[in-house]
């Protein structure tokens, strides 16, 4: 069971989501909830099962699928991996199991279980086709989400989403077909294989080239600026769910996808195009943020907090050295939990008024007093305060970049600010004051419903934010193996110096005991 | 006196011809069987046509086991050329017109099928393909092509709407132009070389160093129109979007597939050795036809309020997306040719299929057309299944993962690349994200609008018989399960394609 396990958690969402056409209407939900339920069983074994110590990859299957052209059906997880899968499992049972008031619920649940499978696939996938595969799938679901549950531009939103990404990532797929072409030329066989591609060094000039390829599928997948334009209407007019299952998962497929083939396939054009790259982020991060503040509706703010922050992540990956890394992959896993938590309690709202301008609200910490706490919490934890979980990755990420370039970092941490300065300003207009919209009078409080959607993330935003190791640790582990590879396969002098090399001190160590023992 | 001619009759190697001479024996029995016995139901031809495609299929069996063991064959005074590329030409003529013939068991009662004549036209057309693909011979080709094409515009006409006698008379005009551009280019090769063998042209044409180039572009500028129009490429594309219109969804589906291959066939024949001469002018010549062909009709498609008609589009588009092969010339490419066309074959048939199974007998009267978009808003909600299918059949058309085209266009991309077009892989790529568009179009109004026409789901299937719903069934099985099938069948068209110097 165990070896097999990557491709039962892919494979059994797609399986029940095939068998849930048979499912009786009111029935729908409570299977849902039973199917993901057991996935994030699944995921949970899959975190036991993991072995902290080791920093390669865990749990890999290898299966022929096109042997004469190198696609095999190759999976594995390791320390950068598998908490996002955990996270993405997590976040489907929170979803199905706070799903309000749906029209079409069954095949809602269908479309939600199919995305579980195609989420699970991308993070697991180690062959760049199979990757490709899951990445170009969870368009489709997604596309579906919004453009059937979706507000009055639901179809101009969601053809815009499909259409951008899908551009995009057919770029990136002549990428691969060109790494594909020059392992072909290196080995004499085609592989898509990434751990086979990362034994192959290529010449720096090759290497800009694929890095751009790659990063136009990537870049728009994030969404860096200025390929950003997409999201806001995806956010806008996609339900709750959808916004959701977005903003915690869909969009870290990008920012992974930068850890996983970016750095290590081409450390020197990283290194490269290291402060470009860094410039974008902090644009995006402080223009996002400028942007968030002068919106009136309020899910608007949610989403535009949420690009500024993945400005902070990618910004992280380019530091190029383990704080770096491993405080980005911790912030996608706080914002993950941060905004997944954020536009539930959108909806949570939304759902009571059916609007979503701040204009209309004001006073509701009188009227939703839990409601307003557990906003207060995530609000908290989405501008970075110590012992919330976005605290760390943010740190940890600008303390790598600050080895890298003190002044952008100052100017992301201005960034920052200006985070903390809408989010309060939002949450000021929203909950503070005099009721003065009878409306609001006698909005009822959270019920229990939505409870179960929301306690379980405050504890992990909590919790996280003050006991990261269970989950750092490991991160660390791997992102060490990658930061040292990419030090190895550099080759110009540039990126030597940019990406640190992890084994010097060691080695020197070592040197000095055989120098002892001799004497 | 003339000394007496013998010719043993091993040397003639009847086996060659064996694969064509099935369905032309097929076509004589329906019409004798038609003489005997008049008034017999279409059920009986379905089947008998069925029955000979099925022998067809098996002699090319045995015809590649052959090839496999021996090589290359000759035949009857090296007329006849079997090799690898006849051979997966013919599988993919034979194996499309079996899926094809089925769908004329239609619920409805469809005017064309009630002739038996409609059957033999057909069977005396596939074998006309069949000649057109397994031959070296410049005459051999243009009598094949000939045959078939005017079987094919009978069988265009017969669908007895006004619009299918337009479309007929287009195609038949057309078609007589492109036949009379291929038999001026091939006459300007044999004024040049004094041979009508491909073969032997090109060695000729080598053996002078290319030294009358003027006349060779003239000649090739010719054959180059001839097979533009036929493989519909851009500007020579004219008539293809209204003979699509005209002709029954079945049978636009069934054009859009097999006499491309065949002129794909003759083509990768024609222009394999110029290619390799390195004609800068000639390269330049498919370089553009390739784009323009690939993305012009891309535009065009983007803006067709008809299915049929984008799907018309659609199919220019992928045939210039194919042709991409001919320019680029390498075994690999050659090879992604078949594979793309084989998946190709499965899904657009597919498509089209379903527009055939819901076609009525009249127009409602807020149908502007046949297929309108309007006609498929909101067929989640009223035929689910039938929805899910036609979702499907055009994300795989666009090529989404891992459904059957991606399979195909993620070859053809990398031969482009490996060859070092990478601007061309670019422009492949990015006309596959343009085209993602107008299927998305579809999509959308399937699954994201309200049903207009009120009425129920069997709208989608007025025209479903058990004969439609298997092909469709097939199509779709082939669509989503052909991951399983591409490794085989990518060792099989390698070696084939490779074994014939191609």
């Amino acid at each position: 069971m165990l070896d097999h396990i990557l491709s039962i958690l892919i494979f059994f969402p797609a399986l029940a989501a095939v068998f849930g056409f048979m499912i009786q209407k009111e029935s729908m939900r409570a299977y849902g909830i039973a199917v993901s339920l057991v996935e994030f069983v699944i995921a949970l074994v899959l975190w036991y099962a993991f072995d902290n110590s080791v920093s390669g990859m865990q749990f890999m299957e290898n299966i022929p699928l096109i042997p004469s052209f190198g696609i095999n059906y190759t999976l594995g997880v390791d320390g950068i991996s598998v908490f996002i899968i955990i996270l993405s499992a997590f976040f489907t049972l929170l979803g199905i199991g706070s799903l309000t008031d749906t029209p079409n619920v069954k095949y809602m649940i269908i479309t939600l279980l199919f995305l579980q499978m195609t989420m699970a696939g991308v993070f697991a996938a180690l062959d760049a086709i199979v990757f490709y595969t899951f990445w170009e799938l969870s368009l489709v679901p997604m596309l579906y989400i919004i453009g059937a549950w979706g507000g009055p531009l639901r179809i101009y939103a969601s053809i815009k989403f499909f259409l951008y990404t899908f551009a995009g990532s057919l770029v990136m797929l002549v990428g691969m077909l060109f790494m594909a072409y020059f392992y072909y030329q290196a080995a004499g066989v085609w592989s898509f294989n990434l751990l086979d591609w990362y034994r192959l060094v290529l010449p720096e000039n090759l290497q800009l080239w694929l890095f751009v390829a790659f990063f136009i599928g990537f870049a728009i997948k994030v969404p860096m600026f200025p390929f950003h334009t997409w999201l806001p209407y995806a956010h806008g007019q996609a339900p709750t769910i959808g916004s959701v299952i977005l903003a915690a998962i869909l969009l870290k497929m990008g920012t992974y996808a930068f850890v996983r083939f970016s750095l290590p396939l081409f450390p020197d054009a990283s290194a490269y195009f290291m402060v470009p790259i860094a410039i974008l982020a902090i644009i995006m991060v402080i223009y996002t943020a400028m942007v968030a503040y002068a919106q009136k509706d309020i899910k608007q703010v949610v989403a535009y907090s949420s690009i500024s922050h993945m400005g902070i992540i990618i910004l992280g990956t380019f530091a190029l050295n383990v704080e770096g890394i491993s405080g980005s992959i911790f912030l996608m896993l706080g914002h993950g939990v941060v905004a997944g938590a954020l536009f539930l309690l959108v909806g949570v709202i939304y759902d009571r008024r059916h609007t979503k301008l701040m204009s209309e609200f004001g006073g509701l910490a009188h009227v939703m007093p839990r409601y307003a706490t557990i906003f207060g919490i995530m609000m908290m934890a989405s501008v970075g305060m110590p012992l919330t979980i976005n605290f760390v990755g943010e740190f940890l990420s600008l303390l790598g970049f600050y080895q890298q370039s003190h002044i952008l970092t100052l100017l992301a941490g201005v960034g920052i600010i200006v985070g903390a300065i809408y989010m309060l300003a939002a949450y000021k207009k929203a909950f503070f004051g005099e009721v003065t919209n009878e409306k609001n009078k006698n909005l009822p409080d959270i019920n229990k419903k939505e409870l179960f959607g929301l306690i379980p993330l405050v504890i992990v935003a909590i919790w996280l934010g003050i006991y990261p190791k269970p989950v750092l640790e490991p991160i660390n582990n791997s992102v060490k193996s990658i930061v040292q590879l990419m030090h190895n396969k550099a080759v110009t002098e540039l990126a030597k110096e940019r990406i640190p090399d992890l084994t010097k001190p060691k080695l020197m160590e070592v040197k000095e005991t055989i120098i002892e023992e001799v004497n | 006196m003339l000394a007496p001619v013998n010719i043993p009759l091993e040397s003639l190697n009847v086996m060659t011809l064996t694969p064509m001479l099935i369905p032309i024996i097929g076509a004589l029995l329906i019409l004798v069987i038609d003489v005997v016995k008049g008034g017999l139901h279409k059920s009986l031809y379905v089947v008998l046509s069925l029955l000979f495609l099925a022998m067809d299929f098996f002699a090319l069996l045995n015809g590649a086991g052959v090839f496999a063991q021996n090589g290359t064959m000759l035949g009857m005074f090296d007329v006849m050329l079997i090799d690898g590329l006849a051979l997966l030409g013919q599988f993919v003529i034979v194996g499309a017109s079996m899926l094809f013939i089925p769908l004329s068991l239609t619920h409805k009662r469809f005017h064309e099928f009630s002739y038996p004549e409609f059957f033999a036209l057909f069977l005396f057309m596939i074998a006309g393909f069949q000649f057109m693909v397994a031959t070296d011979n410049i005459i051999l080709v243009f009598v094949g092509l000939e045959t078939s094409s005017l079987a094919l515009y009978t069988l265009i006409a017969m669908h007895n709407r006004d619009k299918s006698f337009e479309a007929a008379v287009k195609y038949f005009t057309m078609g007589a132009l492109a036949a009379g551009f291929f038999s001026f280019g091939a006459m300007i090769l044999y004024a040049l070389t004094g041979s009508v063998e491909i073969n032997k042209i090109a060695l000729v044409l080598a053996s002078n160093g290319y030294a009358d180039i003027g006349y060779v572009l003239v000649g090739v500028a010719f054959m180059l129109a001839a097979f533009a129009f036929k493989l519909s490429l851009i500007p020579f594309h004219t008539w293809a979007p209204d003979v699509y219109e005209g002709a029954s969804a079945a049978m636009a589906g069934y054009m859009s597939i097999v006499p491309k291959i065949a002129g794909f066939v003759v083509a990768m024949r024609f222009f394999e050795f110029l290619v390799h001469s390195h004609i800068v002018w000639l390269q330049i010549v498919l370089y553009a036809f390739v784009v323009i062909t690939m993305t012009a009709s891309n535009m065009w498609a983007l803006v067709q309020t008809d299915v049929k008609r984008m799907l018309a589009y659609s199919s220019i588009s992928h045939a210039g997306f194919v042709m991409a092969a001919v320019l680029i010339g390498t075994t690999q490419a050659n090879s992604a040719l078949f594979l793309y066309w084989i998946l190709f074959s499965f899904t657009n048939l597919g498509s089209f299929s379903m527009l055939w199974m819901s076609r009525q007998k009249h127009l409602p009267d807020h149908q502007s057309s046949d297929h309108s978009y309007d006609k498929f808003a909101g067929m989640i909600k009223t035929a689910p299944v039938a929805a899910l299918i036609m979702g499907l059949f055009m994300l795989s058309l666009a090529g989404v993962p891992p459904f059957a085209l991606f399979w195909g266009k993620l070859y053809m991309i990398s031969s482009a690349v490996t060859s070092g077009y990478t601007i061309l892989a670019l422009i492949m790529a990015l006309n596959s994200a343009i085209a993602g568009y107008y299927y998305l179009k579809l999509i959308v109004y399937m699954f994201m609008k309200e049903p207009v026409s009120g009425g129920n789901g069997d709208l989608y299937v007025t025209n479903a018989t058990l004969a439609l719903k298997t092909i469709i069934g097939i199509a779709a099985i082939g669509t989503i399960f052909a991951f399983v099938a591409i490794n085989p069948l990518l060792e099989f068209i390698t070696s084939f394609v490779y074994n014939s110097g191609y």
